[in-house]
């Protein structure tokens, strides 16, 4: 049983890949760079999840699946044109083939009238044709029954199976020389055949110039070559693909002839040119597990380039681990790095000189330490094309829901970051795009009158910033109604009636929680838990999110992420006497400001003065309710910090000592979380160190301050 | 004393210690390993009886002084305090203890509930009583210490 599941668990595995595989091809032909090897590719696909589907008895899966596929076929076949409705009515259904496979993963069922309803949108274009019963004709049967080889036959069968050759065809003479372990492999080329035939119209001649003499001959080795001729307008590549799972395990050779030198044969030709082959495999399959296997030298030696040169278009391996066992690894180089300081700091107190020995074996570690660290890392690192190619689909079930007609553009699909920040950072993404259809984009009548492409478009984009991954949601919509936020804010008493905000203090009062601009509930957003919910699952994520918005060309929103959560680079720094970290990626400047320069506002408002720039001054020792006993006349140390929305703030701090790269330790796992500290790090000394949450001790968020979080806005915009 | 029904004396081994003066003690399965009093870091707006956090081989666990934490004087500042680590579900904590003595099997029988003694017994951090030769010790309920109760903030 636990085997069956496991095996489940692959085809659902497999299933991923190949929606993903289903999902470029979709995007190939939206952007008009597809050729038919694309429209290949998305059959395959299709055909292949149709395929193990059957092997799981998943009925609704094969059905929709087959359905799918029949409408792929005939646009393989060119019989259908891909016009833009069609490609709609594809990749709707490509959307709902994942809903499908998400549902049987989870063992739940789907609505069959939804089913009914994508299946009839999809016979809709087989009825156009006319050709539905064609396509209904049962082609395949997915079952495990054994297939019956019937060798004449397939030569009598090859040309009534085959379509009428059309103008363009090509003749190419294909030479096939399985090698050994293409028969261990349980490979049969009367299968490849057959695959040929389906393409036009074939003739094989055997082979038998490598025969050996009686006494020399090697049951383990085969020693039977053919020669086909196939034509076809297939493309030499389609040829190819047919031998793409006995790639490397046999020689092949594919040329091209002139159409008029290979006349079709009679089909009793055929017969008689195609052997039996199942003569030599049979014992071969016998002898493979006992006699030592020789390749055929001679053969391969001649035929290797073209094995060769297709190795390179094969995908690069991979590797499927368990997660569990890539995060202990992580952990281990977490300690590794750890104990790297403690030794560094350990050899920084000896009386050695700097250019001693020890002093470059521990700068040596430390460069190792961090190689395996960043190796480690990488192997969690995953590109974010999955997420995005997820929120195309987001954008088309939104779009169907609001009534709109919206497309997404996305950008850096192949950015990488750590899989724990894709996992969760899909909730909120998925939120915001709906968002971006939902409340950004007008309705096409509003985007005509407005002059734009009544086809609205959200750009999905991720870029590496100095070292942090930034993702942007723009669209194009009509941006952001600002009276209307400010006076819903009023309204609901977010902020005081008379308060007078700067732009982008109203843009990001739509993250302040309960807040939700929409005048009517919809199913796709609208419930009030807008987007503080997004901000604080980023703030998680060790995140920041910003908004800008231009009236009349849409809003901006951007994400901006660690590479990954384990490490970061600090700044060593001590408060009140206890030493704490701070994230240097918030930190803009260290600043030993002259009195002149520091200005006193009422009781306790501090400011700085940098040109002229007024900036808060916020004390992290009195923020995180310590005791502060530092004398008042004396001059402090500053760090200017930066929010996402750009405004910033000088926070007091004692002493800077150090820059380095820490681990990142959770508090929440065997504690809780604090506010004002992201998390904690272990220093060389063994002590542990709590981590700022800069940008809540500047921004007034750190939960003990009886001030709202505006008058932290508000005083920025002084 | 070995002698003892599996079924109606099982025999569970407890490690006991005392704190704030009294004697307490914790069944041997929850505790993970008992150190010696080391440097913690404090925590901001950390609940009362919460002293901070220390580094256990690369992890972050909180210290909690079991005696503030249950309402009794604030354990002294003393280099032969002790620290017993305990596993509460998923988390690792220390618990601040001025000493540990002994590890004790005792029967199930043995085991007495406490006696009601004030209204907020829902909240009562022990789950019984154990005689001894030398006294009584009491066995301590985690989920009531770890629980935030009586925090200053909150």
């Amino acid at each position: 049983m636990s085997t069956m599941n496991s095996i489940r668990d692959t085809f659902f595995e497999e299933c991923e890949d190949l929606l993903a595989d289903l999902s470029d091809g979709f995007a190939a032909m939206q952007s008009g760079t597809h050729d038919s090897e694309t429209v290949n590719a998305v059959f395959r696909a299709v055909h292949s999840i149709k395929g193990g589907a059957g092997a799981f008895q998943l009925t609704d899966l094969v059905a929709f699946a087959h359905r799918f596929e029949t409408v792929l076929d005939e646009l393989r076949a060119n019989r259908l044109a891909l016009v833009p409705e069609l490609l709609f009515t594809l990749l709707r259904s490509a959307d709902h083939l994942s809903v499908l496979i998400e549902a049987a993963r989870g063992e739940t069922s789907v609505d069959n009238q939804v089913t009914a309803g994508f299946v009839a949108a999809l016979d809709l274009w087989l009825d156009d044709k006319n050709s539905a019963e064609r396509a209904i004709a049962p082609e395949e049967t997915f079952s495990f029954a054994p297939v019956v080889l019937d060798f004449p036959d397939l030569g009598i069968d090859v040309p009534q199976n085959s379509p009428e050759p059309v103008a363009d065809t090509h003749s190419y003479e294909i030479e096939f020389w399985p090698k050994s372990s293409l028969f261990a492999n349980g490979h049969e080329p009367a299968f490849l055949f057959d695959g040929l035939a389906q393409m036009g119209r074939i003739q094989a001649k055997i082979d038998l110039s490598n025969l050996p003499e009686w006494d020399q001959f090697d049951p383990s080795i085969p020693f039977i070559g053919w020669k086909i001729v196939l034509e076809t307008a297939a493309s030499p590549a389609e040829i190819k693909s047919v031998f793409e799972f006995v790639e490397g395990l046999c020689d092949l050779r594919i040329t091209l002839q002139d159409v008029s030198a290979s006349p079709a044969p009679p089909a009793e030709e055929i017969a008689q040119a195609v052997p039996v082959p199942a003569a030599a495999p049979a014992p071969i399959a016998a002898a493979v597990s006992s006699a030592p296997i020789t390749p055929s030298a001679p053969v391969s030696a001649a035929a290797k380039p073209v094995a060769a040169a297709a190795d390179t278009h094969a995908p690069k391996p991979t590797l499927r681990v368990d997660l569990d066992r890539v995060d202990r690894l992580i952990n281990a180089v977490g300690e590794l790095i750890i104990n790297q300081a403690m030794i560094a700091q350990r050899v920084a107190e000896l009386p050695v000189t700097t250019d001693s020995e020890v002093v470059t074996y521990v700068e040596d570690y430390r460069l190792l330490a961090r190689d395996i660290q960043e190796a480690v890392m990488a192997i969690r690192a995953q590109p974010v094309k999955p997420l995005f190619q997820r929120m195309s689909r987001i954008v088309r079930e939104a779009a169907d829901a609001t009534g709109k007609s919206a497309q997404l553009l996305a950008f850096g699909e192949e950015i990488e970051v750590d899989k724990t920040v894709i996992e969760r950072l899909a909730d909120p993404l998925t939120h915001m795009i709906r968002n971006a259809v939902d409340h950004g984009l007008e309705t096409p009548e509003d985007r005509k009158r407005a002059g734009k492409d009544p086809c609205g478009i959200i750009k999905l984009s991720a870029a590496h910033r100095s070292g942090r991954v930034i993702i942007t949601i723009k669209d194009d919509g009509a941006g952001l109604n600002r009276p209307r936020i400010l006076k819903i804010a009023k309204d609901k008493g977010l902020i005081p009636a008379d308060a007078e905000l700067a732009d982008a203090d109203i843009d990001s009062l739509l993250f302040m929680p309960g807040f939700s601009t929409a005048s009517k509930v919809s199913n796709l957003s609208g419930r009030g838990v807008g987007l503080d919910v997004v901000r604080t699952a980023v703030t998680a994520l060790g995140g920041r999110v910003a908004i800008s918005s231009t009236p009349g060309f849409g809003t901006e929103f951007t994400i901006s992420l660690p590479l990954t959560l384990a490490v970061m680079d600090g700044m060593i720094v001590s408060v009140n006497g206890q030493t704490m970290v701070a994230p240097i990626s918030s930190i803009l400047e260290t600043i030993r400001p002259s009195p002149s320069e520091l200005h006193s506002v009422g009781a306790h408002a501090k400011f700085l003065s940098i040109g002229d720039k007024f900036i808060p001054i916020v004390d992290v020792a009195e923020s995180l309710g310590l005791n502060r006993g530092r004398q008042e006349n004396q001059t402090p140390l500053l760090l200017l910090v930066e929010s996402e929305n750009q405004s910033q703030c000088a926070l007091i701090v004692d002493e800077v000592h150090d820059q380095r790269q820490v681990v990142i330790k959770g508090l929440e796992h065997n504690f809780r979380s604090v506010a004002g500290v992201s998390a904690a790090t272990v220093l060389g000394n063994g002590h542990i160190a709590l981590i700022l949450d800069l940008d809540a001790i500047a921004f007034q968020r750190t939960g003990n301050q009886d001030q709202p979080a505006e008058l932290g806005l508000l005083a920025k915009g002084i | 004393m070995t002698e003892t029904n599996p079924k109606t004396n099982l025999v569970t081994e407890f490690v006991t210690f005392f704190s704030g003066g009294q004697c307490f003690s914790i069944e041997i399965s929850q505790v993970r390993e008992i150190r010696r009093w080391g440097p913690f870091t404090s925590v901001p707006h950390s609940p009362t009886g919460v002293l901070g956090v220390m580094n256990l081989r690369g992890s972050v666990i909180p210290i909690y002084d079991l005696a503030a934490r249950l309402g009794l004087a604030v354990t002294p500042e003393n280099p032969r305090n002790v620290i017993v680590v305990v596993i509460h579900g998923e988390q690792t904590l220390g618990l601040l203890v001025e000493s540990v003595s002994e590890i004790m099997s005792v029967s199930a029988d043995r085991i007495q509930s406490t006696p009601e003694m004030r209204a907020d017994a829902g909240q009562n951090p022990i789950a019984g009583l154990i005689n001894t030769d030398t006294g009584m010790t009491q066995v301590i309920d985690l989920a009531a210490v770890v629980r935030p109760r009586g925090m200053a903030a909150s």
